[in-house]
């Protein structure tokens, strides 16, 4: 009836996950019971859960990724505090068996759920702002993309109450995680809550190319188009591209947990490479998909900023698609110690050199741009500083490892790791939160607090370099990732250090919460009336904040880069004519939390083999899609007087 | 005034009409799809010589049962082009001819692919038995899959065309369909070479 599944799945000898998840679920009731007792699960059912508008969809997908920030680190903390203490004859407080299981979730949280997340959101609220249109292709389609996110998510975070997580490492590299190695549910809950979230990623792809490639304002061509859009396109094609690949590995990963495949065992000819050759083929371009967007966030705020055009659109647009190809061409600098040949990894090297010339590129674009600008140092100048700083040398770290005999001995060191937080943190978690600081008024229509901003930057940056400069010096000192104790006790001073620095990132993330909260009390002296807090560029600037749900009363008319910025200087208005007499709008739609929903039920059943279960969700799923396939009312009419009634009202804000 | 229109570049006239929109994400999904079908081919490439001792392709293949099917998918994708022809005659009779035709010949092609798995699985040859057999039952069953999920789409969109009749959004939806039962037909073109042809040699 149940599967695999018993009250045994629950940890009751594990204090740590017990108490987390206790304090978890009381958390959880706590909103829940708030949220009905202030009445508002109307609002939020109809403005937001069923929300088609990419504006509030890409905020909810924003708010995942920050409090999946915070679940992700709170693993990171626990790897520190434990590598603090275990050194020597101490064993510090978290077993093996556990720590395994905190690394892997970091990781897959981390990359999947926070930083995607967070990129998709940002690429959500602003790209059809920027392209001076009303939605993106498919509003439904976004709404089902975000609700599957969410359900992986959720499925991820099932795992610390009832049953266990990977202990494999973030990929899930066989013959590990072959049920012969790994018998347990982990790996599962990894699987199938990455093939649910994959699938809404996927989708998004899907639903961001087109938009971008068939929805722009009259007279954007390409070549008008803003970077962020740009590097959002790379970011998109990469997603279409890559992210099948994903799929279809982790499809011959279960097959082979649950029907006895033989794709990737030690046994009956399977070949456990031809898994790390795929998993990276998808690897490689993630990490593109991930830092592209970022470069475009850091494009748009220097450029504003600095009150200047961006130097060298052109050839920024040229180098993003550069390297949206080159993405693909360098999967196996991952692995260059699986024996490919002397003659494969020199290849694989000398093209991962290659890449870093595009980027190179973009770098001095950005100080080109800065060059006799009048650089307004804003918060979101701040986390761009401090990117360009950081991901030099995270860069030049990642040209070290790509020389495969320097590649041999720092392999899965701490080396490695910090070079890989070295670009993620410093490219992707700066440019989102760049991102979200500069595009925040836009959202809600008030600014946010500067000083707490930039205690947080400051934070995370002498964090950051805290955290991980000492595990460069530990990784050419011998140590490994992954390990949960070491003996060689002259390791420990610079651990320490590493787990200050941890400390002073969670005084930086404390900081952001602090600037959040801050920010709504005092919301009615940093509004923004204008609509254009910054001075911006692009056409998301020239509409209201927050935007009507119609974005536009009347597209804009392009005829340039920085549209809006130039119409601005010549005194004009950027769009003329009279408003249409009526917009028509998708309706929202209960279809993507609903498909979750049954999602969640799918995932979980087939985790834990109780198979009429899964069934069940995923018939549920089908009848949902097909209901909604016969539904003829997608859409709303906003009336002329609705129309008017806003533009008056924005007229006459003061201010 | 439209020959001024004319003169706008296509990629500065504003948004593109919904039937192009959907069209294109419909292709771009599909692209995604042929991805998905990439990546089982470079496993089945990998692994097709991985027999772990148990029975090669040119021994458990019959050429002529898997000729049948592939004249059944290709023929019923020829009359699934008829039925879009058919559509843009507005000729709903013609449509149901063709869809039935279309259906039936994609039943017989699951059947006789089924028929095939049966005889194999009944004779030992499984997925579990060997890295090459998990290579081709994890390709060839995943476009079995695809094909039986096209045969459900085409009931669906038969039973749409009855209860909503021929608007656009359905018009729109049963070119996706056929554009679906196309991109199969190449995928299966290539496992028929590759796969079943590739065996000979």
């Amino acid at each position: 009836m149940f599967g695999k599944l018993s009250l045994a799945a629950i940890p009751w000898n594990q204090p740590i996950p017990l108490i987390t998840s206790a304090v978890i679920i009381v958390l959880l009731a706590a909103i829940l019971g708030l949220v009905t007792y202030k009445g508002w699960w109307t609002y939020l059912w109809r403005e937001w859960l069923t929300s088609t508008d990419h504006k509030r969809i890409g905020v909810m997908y924003v708010v995942l990724a920050l409090v999946m920030l915070i679940r992700g680190f709170s693993d990171a903390i626990m790897m520190r505090s434990q590598l603090a203490v275990a050194a020597g004859t101490a064993a510090g407080y978290l077993p093996p068996e556990h720590y395994d299981q905190i690394f892997s979730a970091h990781g897959t949280i981390m990359i999947f759920f926070v930083a995607m997340t967070f990129v998709i959101g940002l690429m959500n609220f602003a790209v059809p702002l920027q392209l001076g249109v009303r939605d993106v292709a498919f509003p439904v389609l976004n709404s089902v993309s975000f609700w599957l996110t969410a359900a992986g998510v959720l499925l991820v975070n099932v795992s610390l109450v009832i049953g266990e997580f990977a202990r494999t490492g973030w990929l899930v590299y066989p013959p590990l995680s072959e049920i012969a190695y790994s018998p347990g549910v982990g790996v599962d809950y990894y699987l199938w809550s990455l093939q649910i979230s994959g699938l809404g990623t996927l989708l998004a792809g899907i639903n961001f190319t087109t938009t971008i490639l068939k929805l722009r304002a009259p007279g954007m061509s390409y070549s008008r188009m803003p970077i962020f859009c740009w590097t959002a396109l790379a970011s998109n094609l990469l997603i279409v591209a890559a992210f099948p690949i994903l799929t279809a590995t982790f499809a011959m990963l279960l097959l082979d947990r649950y029907l006895g495949f033989h794709f990737f065992t030690n046994e009956a000819g399977g070949n456990p490479m031809m898994y790390i050759n795929l998993i990276w083929a998808w690897g490689h371009p993630e990490v593109y998909i991930l830092i592209l967007p970022a470069f475009g966030v850091f494009s748009e705020v220097i450029a504003t900023f600095s009150g200047k055009p961006l130097f060298g659109h052109r050839s920024m647009v040229i180098a993003t698609m550069a390297i949206c190809m080159l993405s693909f061409m360098v999967w196996l600098h991952h692995f260059f110690t699986m024996g490919a040949g002397a003659n494969v990894n020199a290849f694989f090297g000398i093209m991962t050199m290659i890449i870093a010339v595009p980027t190179g590129v973009k770098v001095f674009n950005w100080l080109f741009t800065l060059y006799w600008g009048e650089v307004r140092f804003t918060s979101p100048v701040y986390w761009s500083l401090g990117f360009m700083v950081t991901f030099v040398i995270g860069g030049m770290t990642g040209v070290l490892l790509a020389i495969p005999p320097a590649d041999f001995v720092l392999h899965n060191s701490l080396f490695l790791v910090a070079h890989f937080h070295n670009v993620i943190i410093g490219g992707v978690v700066f440019g989102a939160m760049a991102g979200y600081t500069y595009w925040f008024p836009k959202a809600f229509g008030f600014t946010l607090d500067e000083r707490l901003g930039k205690a947080a930057f400051w934070c995370w940056f002498i964090g950051f370099y805290l955290a991980f400069m000492p595990l460069y010096v530990l990784g050419l000192m011998g140590a490994t990732r992954r390990m949960q104790h070491y003996s060689d006790t002259s390791w420990q001073p610079l651990m320490l250090v590493a787990f200050a620095g941890a400390i002073v990132i969670l005084a930086g993330m404390s900081f952001t919460i602090a600037q959040l909260i801050y920010s709504i009390k005092t919301r009615e002296r940093r509004r923004d009336t204008t609509g254009d807090p910054w001075n911006g560029r692009t056409l998301e600037w020239s509409t209201a904040s927050p935007p009507p749900p119609w974005n536009f009363t009347v597209l804009p008319q392009v005829s340039g880069i920085d549209e809006f910025w130039r119409m601005k200087h010549a005194g004009k208005k950027l769009t003329s004519g009279a408003p249409p007499p009526s917009i028509h709008l998708p309706r929202s739609s209960s279809l993507g939390f609903l498909t979750a929903f049954c999602a969640v039920i799918f995932g979980f059943a087939a985790i834990w083999h109780i198979w009429w279960l899964a069934i069940l969700g995923l018939l549920g799923a089908i009848a949902l899609t097909l209901n909604h396939s016969w539904r003829l009312d997608t859409e709303v009419r906003v009336s002329a007087k609705e129309i008017a009634e806003f533009e008056t009202r924005r007229k006459v804000k003061p201010g | 005034m439209s020959a001024i229109a004319e003169e706008i570049p296509l990629s500065e006239r504003g948004p593109a009409p919904t039937r192009i929109v959907v069209s294109f994400g419909f292709w771009l999904f599909l692209l995604s799809d042929i991805v998905i079908f990439s990546a089982l081919f470079a496993a089945y490439a990998v692994l097709a010589q991985r027999t772990a001792g148990g029975p090669t392709g040119a021994q458990i293949f019959d050429l002529k049962h898997v000729f049948l099917e592939t004249c059944c998918l290709l023929v019923s994708s020829f009359t699934c082009g008829l039925c879009v022809l058919a559509m843009e005659r507005r000729s709903h009779t013609m449509i149901h001819v063709w869809a039935a035709v279309t259906f039936v010949l994609g039943v017989s092609f699951i059947s006789l692919e089924l028929s095939e798995f049966i005889g194999m699985f009944s004779r030992g040859i499984n997925p579990a038995r060997s890295a090459f057999l998990s290579a081709f039952f994890g390709l060839v069953g995943t476009h079995g899959i695809h094909v039986t999920a096209g045969l459900c789409w085409l009931a669906v969109m038969m039973t749409q065309i009855a209860t909503l009749g021929l608007r656009p959004k359905v018009a729109q939806r049963l070119v996706c369909f056929s554009l679906f039962w196309h991109a199969l037909d190449l995928v299966w073109i290539g496992v028929f070479t590759i796969v079943y042809l590739g065996a000979r040699t």
